[in-house]
């Protein structure tokens, strides 16, 4: 253990400061007092050269030396009990069906604008509002077919959602390798705990996307992952997720549009595909209706999908719910549209458009997290505690220039779980994405991916910020 | 099944450049050893092994004269050289990470750990005493690659267009060695029969790791007929140029099976099969080796467009 004066004061999900370990992690409490330090450490090591011999790295933009890095893996697993989960997951449920009822609507009748819950110009002039879209509804009523909701911890009740993924969200194969290592190194630990599965993630993705195929899809649905290639830093993820489903792994130059079909050049000639999992963002999609200078895209892909030819995995235009000032408004959207409260609280979060929040935010950066209202991966945020007095004023100034960029949220403090460390164990701030499948039903994978700040006192979990990962279980019980 | 051209593609290069990888190691292998005999291979000798590795018009841009230590580097660690062992190793994995889910788990990891480790051994200028562990190593890698290939790996088209990049990187690398290193180094007549003349008799079968197998045999004999029949003709020498071409032809004749076509590459790798066949080293010789040689070259390159274009690699 570090030092007495390093205790945070957050909420310790394994340990309870007077009373030990809490209920889910007994066991693994227990096994772990009787563990040789040494032989975790080398584990530790073990771990690591699993990873970077099966090549599970990812990219890290702006590092010139570092084009592949591994995201650290910690052997301490993160541990739910079932009756947190099913608590978690009826609120996860909840919200993601607001999101597509929220999607169907912004793209056709508007409803919650005409109802005054949702300024107009926040939906209509936002970049990731797509007016292609409107009008169409997907096959199958389904926007956002696989979400991932970012949820953080502060208590033993207290749970909020931190951003909604409905986009494409990342990570799944880390949830799945992460799982496999620990399996490998420990498996006496899948016997002392009744861990519920995390493996058929894989098979359940494919059928939840060909479940979905386009109406003009006769026979077997052809799926496909689309990615941008071997040079785009979720490469590995793309590649592991195709291999895993038994499915092609196509780019943009394998693709044409034929016939009003889009099809993968094979050896043999053209075939069509019916839906493709795109890793690829919605400008990048069809140089002929969004950006020209694409080329990982398909030109005319957009009118397939129009025609009702292929289903694009997550729809185009999903990405407005990843939007961090349409986060603000999350409570009312769910509430709109599911008629009930959300169980899942939202972080309290200012919206700097406007004049008064601007003002609080401002006069309080010092307490508060400022973030782009589309940024991701933790790029361009300001964590007011932690910054210093300069990169506070520099960040101020750039609020006051573009204010409709930015909101601003308290400084949660993020529950912690223990990651090994050469003296023992020590608490470090998590979060947890749960990873979501979307079809004729809503299935939640029970767990997902836990990133940890492995700094010291950091709130910050995002790999690309020197963030790890840990296995996440969640128990029968 | 169906297979993506681009994956093809992919797997066509992945095992060219891990064979160049191997070749180019081999070379300088054969090299060193030269220039560990009395007599020390001379820069002129180096100049040939960049020659046969072909890669001297790129070296001569770098640098203004032949010196071992240059070349050397060149050969193994210079990524401006894209036949380098590096270079080639990256390309291979790269190759690789396109084509992954075509592989499986164990050929991927391969791969994936030569890399890692010919990364790390090459990071630095070599020492030479650190020469024969970095061959070695390369060689071994390589083997390990084709090892978790073989064993693990179905016999389908995956397998073959695979086998077709092995063989045509294959028998290109023989053919230019043998070209260079016997039409280059060996007119002089007055060498004939020196020790000098023997060195580099033995340094062309090191460079195809055959200075053993050679002297089972041919009985020990170095004779330039000999040579140029166990690397051109001799059908149980696994890098003679008809090996290759009867791998390509077998390679080639499961793909056209499976999808029930034949295509311009059938007629062409038939075709040079045929001719290896039929002719002998005494009309080679009589003919010209390097005339030979030249159109095999031609025409080995020819095959592989022919496949390019007949499995829609690029479009």
């Amino acid at each position: 253990m570090e030092k007495k004066g390093d205790a945070p004061l957050a909420f310790d999900e394994m340990i309870k400061a007077d009373s030990g370990p809490r209920v889910p992690y007994q066991n693994y409490h227990d096994w772990y007092s009787s563990q040789d330090p040494a032989r975790l450490l080398a584990k530790s090591r073990d771990a690591e050269n699993i990873f970077r011999k099966t090549g599970i790295t990812f990219a890290v933009y702006g590092h010139e030396d570092s084009s592949e890095k591994l995201i650290p893996f910690d052997i301490i697993p993160r541990i739910i009990s079932g009756r947190e989960w099913r608590k978690l997951a009826q609120g996860i449920e909840q919200r993601v069906i607001a999101l597509n009822a929220f999607l169907d609507d912004i793209y056709h009748k508007q409803e919650i604008i005409r109802a005054g819950r949702i300024p107009r110009e926040l939906i209509e002039k936002n970049v990731t509002f797509l007016p292609e879209m409107i009008g169409f509804r997907p096959p199958g009523g389904v926007y956002t077919h696989i979400v991932g909701t970012d949820i953080v911890r502060t208590g033993e009740d207290q749970f909020f959602v931190l951003e909604d993924n409905a986009r494409t969200p990342s990570g799944v194969s880390y949830m799945l390798e992460n799982r496999e290592t620990m399996m490998q190194m420990f498996p006496e630990l899948f016997q002392l705990n009744k861990v519920q599965r995390v493996e058929d993630y894989p098979h359940l993705l494919r059928q939840s996307l060909a479940s979905l195929a386009p109406p003009g899809c006769k026979g077997k649905p052809r799926v496909a992952v689309l990615t941008p290639g071997i040079y785009n830093s979720a490469y590995y993820e793309h590649s592991f997720l195709a291999d895993m489903m038994g499915v092609e792994l196509v780019e943009g130059s394998d693709l044409r549009v034929i016939d009003g079909k889009v099809k993968m050049r094979t050896t043999r000639g053209y075939e069509a595909i019916d839906v493709l999992y795109r890793r690829v963002d919605d400008d990048y999609l069809d140089p002929l209706t969004f950006r020209p200078d694409s080329a990982l895209g398909i030109p005319g892909i957009m009118d397939v999908y129009r025609a009702g030819n292929i289903t694009i995995a997550n729809a185009p235009g999903t990405g407005i719910c990843d939007d961090k000032a349409i986060y603000s408004y999350m409570p009312e959207i769910v509430e709109f549209y599911t008629g009930r409260k959300a169980l899942l609280e939202n972080v309290p979060t200012w919206r700097c458009s406007e004049a008064d929040s601007l003002k609080y935010v401002l006069e309080h950066l010092e307490e508060l997290v400022v973030k782009e209202v589309h940024g991701s991966g933790g790029y361009g945020m300001l964590v007011g505690p932690t910054a210093s007095k300069r990169e506070r004023a520099v960040f101020a100034e750039k609020l006051k220039a573009r204010p409709n960029n930015y909101i601003a949220q308290p400084t949660l403090s993020l529950s912690t779980v223990p990651i090994l460390v050469n003296k023992g164990i020590a608490p470090r701030h998590v979060d947890l994405r749960p990873y979501v499948l979307v079809s004729d039903k809503v299935q939640i994978i029970p767990g997902g991916l836990t990133r940890v700040a492995l700094k010291q006192g950091s709130l910050v979990v995002n790999s690309s910020q020197g963030g790890g990962t840990k296995d996440t279980w969640v128990l029968e019980d | 099944m169906v297979m993506l051209g681009r994956t093809a593609n992919g797997l066509f290069w992945m095992f060219r450049y891990i064979e160049r990888a191997e070749n180019i190691a081999r070379i300088v292998d054969a090299g060193l050893r030269m220039s560990l005999t009395r007599s020390g291979a001379s820069d002129d000798d180096w100049g040939a092994v960049l020659l046969s590795a072909d890669v001297r018009d790129i070296f001569d841009k770098h640098h203004d004269k032949v010196a071992a230590s240059d070349a050397i580097d060149f050969l193994l660690r210079d990524l401006s050289n894209p036949s380098s062992v590096m270079s080639s190793i990256d390309a291979a994995r790269n190759n690789a990470r396109m084509v992954r889910t075509a592989l499986t788990r164990e050929t991927w990891e391969a791969m994936n750990e030569c890399w890692i480790e010919m990364k790390q051994m090459l990071a630095r200028k070599l020492k030479s005493a650190d020469l024969p562990e970095v061959i070695e190593t390369v060689k071994r890698r390589a083997g390990l690659i084709r090892g978790a290939f073989h064993g693990s790996m179905l016999r389908n088209e995956i397998y073959n267009f695979a086998r077709i990049g092995t063989f045509i990187e294959r028998a290109d690398n023989t053919s230019r060695i043998l070209d260079v290193k016997y039409y280059v180094l060996l007119p002089a007549i007055t060498q004939v029969g020196s020790s000098l003349d023997n060195m580099q008799w033995e340094s062309i079968l090191r460079s195809v790791s055959a200075h053993r197998s050679y002297r089972w045999v041919y009985d020990g004999e170095y004779k330039a007929t000999n040579i140029a029949d166990f690397l051109i003709l001799n059908g149980q020498m696994p890098r003679s140029l008809a090996y290759c071409y009867d791998k390509i032809v077998s390679n080639l004749g499961y793909i056209g099976k499976d999808y029930g076509e034949r295509l311009a590459a059938h007629e062409t790798a038939e075709r040079v099969r045929s001719t290896l066949q039929k002719t002998s080293i005494g009309t080679i010789m009589d003919q010209g080796l390097h005339e030979f040689l030249d159109n095999f070259i031609a025409h080995n390159n020819q095959l592989g467009q022919e496949i390019t274009e007949g499995y829609r690699f690029y479009s």
